[in-house]
């Protein structure tokens, strides 16, 4: 436990060293976490309306096949399958990503462990300048000739691979770059994350006194790292067989385009729960918060989600069931995937536990968490048929599998994160946010993402497969029943993409007018709580704080208050 | 003027925060590694004879060359890591210098080799074989390039001012990495035939 100097005080004279911050310095070229977590945070938001509005493009080409487009005009099939790539690829990689991992962790991990910035500031500025790059790889590749890459978000080779079978030279080439990069920015983002939460914590933090959210996101970053090494060798050789011609994954020179498959998926799966955990760690957060209540089993739920991590790295050829695997090796990856779900189904037991005999509070952002749950719930017990070799035979490729992941990754990425908003905007910017407006845009959030994905469950069972154009073109998918069903789900996505108005328009109006929030709007227990909001330089003023017990001392017996934070020194005559 | 942050300078693990940093480094890069070279393996015992044949064209003579210079240099790096815990930069440079003269012998090496193969149309098209002895062996050189840049760095912008001494054993660390990549490449590209 070697703490070196300087002493532990806090940066009150920071201002000395550091007079007359422009606006570059201060906001663009910051080293400090928060900024850098805002960064991510409104990057990744940027995104998500870049992706949203592509959903918007391609399915109203399917609900009104061949008519024009609002806002877009005719679409052609190339550019359809261009926009359906790169929806899934922005939603995942430039969406969930930087918001869940990057935006949470930058902000919130420092705060919670009680230190005053990550351990390597430099690297993690490098982060996001080497992120933000990525992303502008990826739009630029929209635009280039030929078109964005169009060979679905999986890039699976041949189709990747070669240009006269993708007809994209140049975007298919950028697009791999662009998400090359982008795993880049995170595996240093990652272990900064990592080694900050192991060796920065304030003095007397033990092991189970973080915060679950850290904890999680700190997982998340090792199984992204764990993952990720085989695709970025992958990666770079589907680019040479792209760009240079060798034939690492061309069948007919002797190489193996299951290998890409395999290197994927070995990737792809984890990176699920890479996002889940972070997700699964707000909604603890927001729950305790919002029940007042002590997080139950936490223990359970971290040696769960250690094992769900180790049980990730065995699940991943249950996406390749019908891609020519050894039928043996099916019953394998049944088992394990069947299996997976018991560590997720723990954590959202323990929630609802968490939930039992608390006095809940309604708030948007506790909305927002208990929405989670019963959506998630909904994704992961689609999950359990999609895992069966049996069934998945039947249902792979299908909307059934695509309205299956929709509800894993729209609770995870749209409606934890709105959890997330809802539930540190007072600390992130000192005000607070509308709670009427805040409801108004959950219950239409929500409904109307139900709404989209309920139809494609069952147009998916009737067999409608996904990444086709136009389904007027199949005679067995062409009914007016289906295609009704279609004009629903598109109908409710315009619905969805209308009530994010209402988000952006509380978020500016909140950031101008909000009510003054404090330092403790919602009397939690965790580190950030005790600072001032927004936290200044340094986060803590001038003594860092010490821990001396749990973060999630809620309504603890024969206390006055309902909540003892972290930080409060024990008073022993009086317990 | 960058400040100094408190988080940097703790250590809950009793670990310092650059060497932890280090090793979750090396943790990351043996699975990029790991990922080639299982799926050069995959593919070797897929494809079995032809795949030795073309492995008999590699120089062996060269590879064991350039395995003596980086084994060396992990030694040289050794002792400059032991000069720097005595706080004397004049060895350590000088072991640095050694290390770095060795790895330029490596990338020579390595350079004459490539030239020969290429010189004989083993290309990184000529068949997958060869595609993977210039992806791997070449990643690894430019490890070996970074190492030496760093290694650079660290002598004359850190040793010779006397200052961040505990960055000659985290380079140490990652050039062991790199030795240690290469002792599962030389086995499979050279001496497997």
């Amino acid at each position: 436990m070697a703490e070196v100097a300087p002493a532990e005080v806090g940066h009150g004279d920071a201002h000395d060293d550091h007079h007359e911050e422009s606006f570059w310095s201060k906001y663009v070229f910051s080293t400090d976490h928060k900024i850098i977590g805002f960064q991510y945070m409104f990057t990744g938001m940027a995104m998500a309306l870049i992706g949203g509005y592509f959903a918007y493009v391609f399915r109203m080409q399917l609900a009104f096949p061949g008519s024009s487009i609002p806002f877009w005009g005719t679409l052609s099939p190339a550019a359809y399958n261009s926009l359906v790539t790169n929806h899934g690829t922005i939603m995942i990689f430039w969406v969930a990503m930087p918001v869940l991992i990057a935006a949470m962790g930058n902000f919130c991990i420092p705060l919670m462990i009680g230190c005053d910035d990550m351990v390597f500031p430099r690297i993690n500025r490098l982060s996001y300048q080497i992120f933000l790059l990525s992303a502008i790889i990826l739009i630029v590749s929209f635009f280039v000739p030929g078109g964005g890459f169009g060979g679905a978000w999986t890039s699976y080779p041949p189709l990747s691979a070669k240009a006269e079978y993708n007809s994209t030279p140049f975007g298919a080439p950028l697009w791999l770059i662009a998400v090359t990069l982008e795993i880049v920015a995170f595996l240093l983002g990652g272990i900064n994350f990592i080694t900050t939460t192991m060796n920065a914590r304030a003095k007397g933090m033990k092991i189970y006194d973080i915060p679950m959210l850290v904890w999680m996101i700190v997982i998340a970053s090792i199984l992204f790292m764990c993952s990720v090494g085989p695709l970025v060798a992958g990666a770079v050789m589907l680019l040479f067989d792209q760009t240079l011609g060798t034939s690492f994954f061309d069948a007919a020179a002797g190489g193996d385009p299951v290998l890409w498959q395999h290197l994927f998926w070995f990737f792809g799966h984890p990176e699920v729960y890479v996002v889940l955990l972070p997700a699964m760690g707000i909604v603890a957060e927001v729950v305790c918060v919002f029940a007042r209540k002590k997080l139950f089993a936490y223990k359970l739920i971290l040696f769960s989600s250690i094992g769900l991590g180790i049980l990730s790295f065995f699940v991943w050829a249950h996406h390749q069931f019908i891609s020519g695997v050894d039928p043996r090796a099916t019953y394998l990856f049944t088992t394990t995937t069947l299996l997976i779900s018991i560590p997720v189904a723990i954590m959202l037991f323990a929630f609802i536990a968490t939930l039992y005999g608390g006095s809940i509070r309604f708030s948007t952002a506790m909305l927002f968490a208990l929405a989670f749950i019963a959506e998630f719930l909904l994704g992961g017990v689609t999950g359990i048929w999609l895992g069966s070799s049996g069934v998945d035979i039947y249902l792979h490729d299908t909307y059934f599998v695509l309205a299956h992941f929709h509800y894993t990754f729209v609770p995870i990425a749209i409606i934890a994160v709105f959890a997330a908003v809802y539930h540190w905007f007072p600390k992130m910017f000192g005000r607070m946010m509308n709670e009427t407006w805040g409801k108004i845009h959950f219950w239409g959030t929500v409904i109307s993402f139900n709404g989209i994905f309920i139809p494609l469950f069952i147009l998916g069972s009737a067999g409608q497969h996904r990444r086709i154009y136009n389904f007027q073109n199949f005679p067995d998918l062409a009914g007016q029943n289906m295609q009704d069903m279609r004009v629903f789900a598109t109908m409710c996505l315009v619905l969805m993409l209308a009530f994010q108005v209402i988000f952006i328009v509380n978020f500016i109006v909140s950031l101008k007018r909000g009510e003054k929030a404090g330092r403790n709007p919602w009397n939690a227990t965790t580190l950030e709580w005790i600072t001032e909001s927004p936290p200044p330089h340094g986060n803590f003023g001038l003594t860092m704080p010490e821990v001396y017990r749990g973060p999630y001392e809620y309504s603890v017996e024969g206390r006055e208050k309902d909540y003892w934070p972290q930080n409060e020194k024990p008073e022993p005559e009086k317990i | 003027m960058v400040h100094q942050i408190i988080a940097t300078g703790r250590s809950r693990t009793g670990i310092p925060t650059g060497r932890l940093a280090v090793w979750w480094v090396i943790g990351s890069e043996i699975l990029i590694f790991g990922g080639l070279i299982a799926t050069y393996l995959l593919n070797r015992f897929n494809h079995g004879p032809s795949w030795s044949v073309e492995a008999a064209n590699t120089n062996t003579f060269i590879g064991a060359c350039n395995t003596f210079w980086l084994l060396t240099s992990s030694l040289f790096v050794v002792y400059a890591h032991a000069a720097s815990e005595r706080r004397d930069a004049a060895k350590t440079r000088m072991w640095i210098w050694l290390t770095i003269l060795l790895g330029g012998f490596f990338m020579g090496f390595k350079t004459y080799e490539y030239a020969t193969e290429i010189h004989h149309g083993f290309t990184l098209f000529t068949s997958n074989f060869w595609s993977f002895y210039y992806t791997a062996t070449g990643l690894h050189g430019f490890h070996v390039l970074c190492g030496m840049v760093i290694l650079a760095i660290i002598a004359e912008g850190d040793i010779k001012k006397g200052r961040n001494w505990h960055r000659v054993e985290n380079i140490g660390l990652y050039w062991h990495f790199v030795d240690i990549v290469w002792i599962f490449l030389f086995p499979l590209m050279y001496i497997a035939k």
